[in-house]
């Protein structure tokens, strides 16, 4: 009886911990994925990025608080045929040489109620920096922290594919990225 | 003698002509887009390329349908062999007008590009995403094609032979409009 007692309560105590302030920030880059989707005369063409970097400071409990940052190494990108990846590194479409990464830099995450959050900041891809809103949710898996997101990119904001690739008949002007991040709780974090 | 006149049926004629001009629009493009390096101009080409051979497929099933139901007129008097011939080149092109779009949709299943008739109706694909047996479906594509071009060549020279040297009514009695 006692000692079923105190089981319970060590198992509430450590569930409220978990519940309040646990900052997931270890970002597991190989259970990570970065994907997207393009349109070629109307077929969904999928595609990802191989290498990229991602910081993430995300706290259930203060997601406003929240803040992440993305580099992408546009040269590991898989657009699903050998003859595409040969294109899309060269000048016309991300222009690899000049522009090896693109960025991103979280300005805040909004809570959207349940598990739905949004953040917000600035994509820097080939030069060009546009604000972007992504919807993401959030959900714990044991220990760890996974976020599923995505939104739409209109590559013609970031000159992605110009002179005849600026044709969007052939290639629709809007690219669908999916990401989804695994990260663990920082290390011994003290607040 | 009235059944040597007899013509083919309304639906048999009109299968025989819009598929064989899909065909010889599919062919000429296939060869050409292939040899374009990647542009919008040879996405737009291979898109109408499958949608023509798409299109070839699906008229294939009623045209088999039909033929199948339907005895198409009899023979006109000619030497045995050549009869049999005819007979051959007819059942081959039959099977090589449906392996032939197969075979390219199949190819595109591999490739991983899902075809979307006329762009906006997806084609569900035959097989999963395979770089191996895409180069190889190309392969079958390329061959099963040439061999389709050897049929319908030998077709053509028969059905001018025919109209041009024996003077019959093999070749009117499939032309539409004709007596
Ligand atoms: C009547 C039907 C068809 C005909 C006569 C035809 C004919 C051809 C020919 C002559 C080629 C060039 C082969 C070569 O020498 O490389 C070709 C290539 C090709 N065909 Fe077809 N085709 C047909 C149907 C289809 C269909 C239904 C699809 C897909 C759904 C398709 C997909 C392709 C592709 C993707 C290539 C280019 C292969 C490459 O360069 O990688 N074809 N076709």
């Amino acid at each position: 009886m006692k000692i079923r007692h105190i089981a319970l309560s060590a198992a509430a105590l450590l569930l409220a911990g978990a519940a309040q302030s646990v900052e997931f920030k270890q970002v597991d880059t190989a259970r990570s994925s970065l994907a997207f989707s393009s349109k070629q005369m109307g077929v969904p063409v999928p595609g990802s990025f191989k290498k990229f970097t991602t910081q993430i400071a995300f706290d259930p409990a203060k997601p406003t608080a929240a803040s992440t940052t993305l580099e992408i190494d546009l040269a590991s990108i898989d657009a699903g045929s050998k003859d595409a990846n040969d294109e899309v590194v060269g000048k016309q479409w991300f222009n690899v040489k000049a522009f090896p990464t693109a960025r991103f830099v979280s300005s805040g995450v909004k809570a959207l109620g349940g598990n739905r959050y949004e953040a917000l900041g600035k994509m820097t891809i080939k030069g060009q920096t546009r604000d972007i809103v992504a919807p993401f949710t959030f959900k714990q898996d044991g220990a760890n922290g996974v976020f599923d997101g995505g939104f739409v990119l209109k590559r013609m904001d970031f000159n992605i594919g110009e002179g005849p690739w600026a044709d969007v008949s052939a290639v629709a002007n809007e690219i669908e990225i999916k990401f989804h991040v695994v990260a663990a709780p920082a290390a011994a974090a003290k607040k | 003698m009235s059944s040597y006149t007899q013509r083919y049926s309304g639906p048999a004629i009109a299968a025989h002509w819009l598929i064989a001009f899909l065909i010889l629009a599919a062919f000429p493009l296939g060869l050409y887009m292939h040899e374009l390096p990647l542009s919008p101009n040879k996405l737009k080409l291979y898109s109408y390329h499958k949608w023509i051979g798409m299109t070839v497929l699906l008229l294939f099933v009623p045209r088999l349908l039909w033929r199948l139901t339907h005895t198409p007129p009899k023979a006109l008097p000619m030497p045995a062999w050549q009869h049999r011939i005819a007979e051959g080149t007819h059942h081959l092109l039959y099977l090589l007008m449906f392996l032939v779009p197969l075979s390219g949709w199949l190819m595109s299943s591999a490739k991983g590009f899902q075809v979307v008739y006329f762009g906006v109706l997806p084609i569900p694909d035959l097989i999963g995403k395979s770089e191996e047996l895409g180069d190889l479906l190309k392969e079958v594509h390329e061959v099963l094609n040439w061999v389709l071009f050897g049929l319908i060549g030998l077709h053509v020279a028969g059905a001018l032979k025919h109209h041009i040297i024996d003077r019959d009514s093999t070749l009117r009695r499939m032309l539409p409009f004709g007596k």
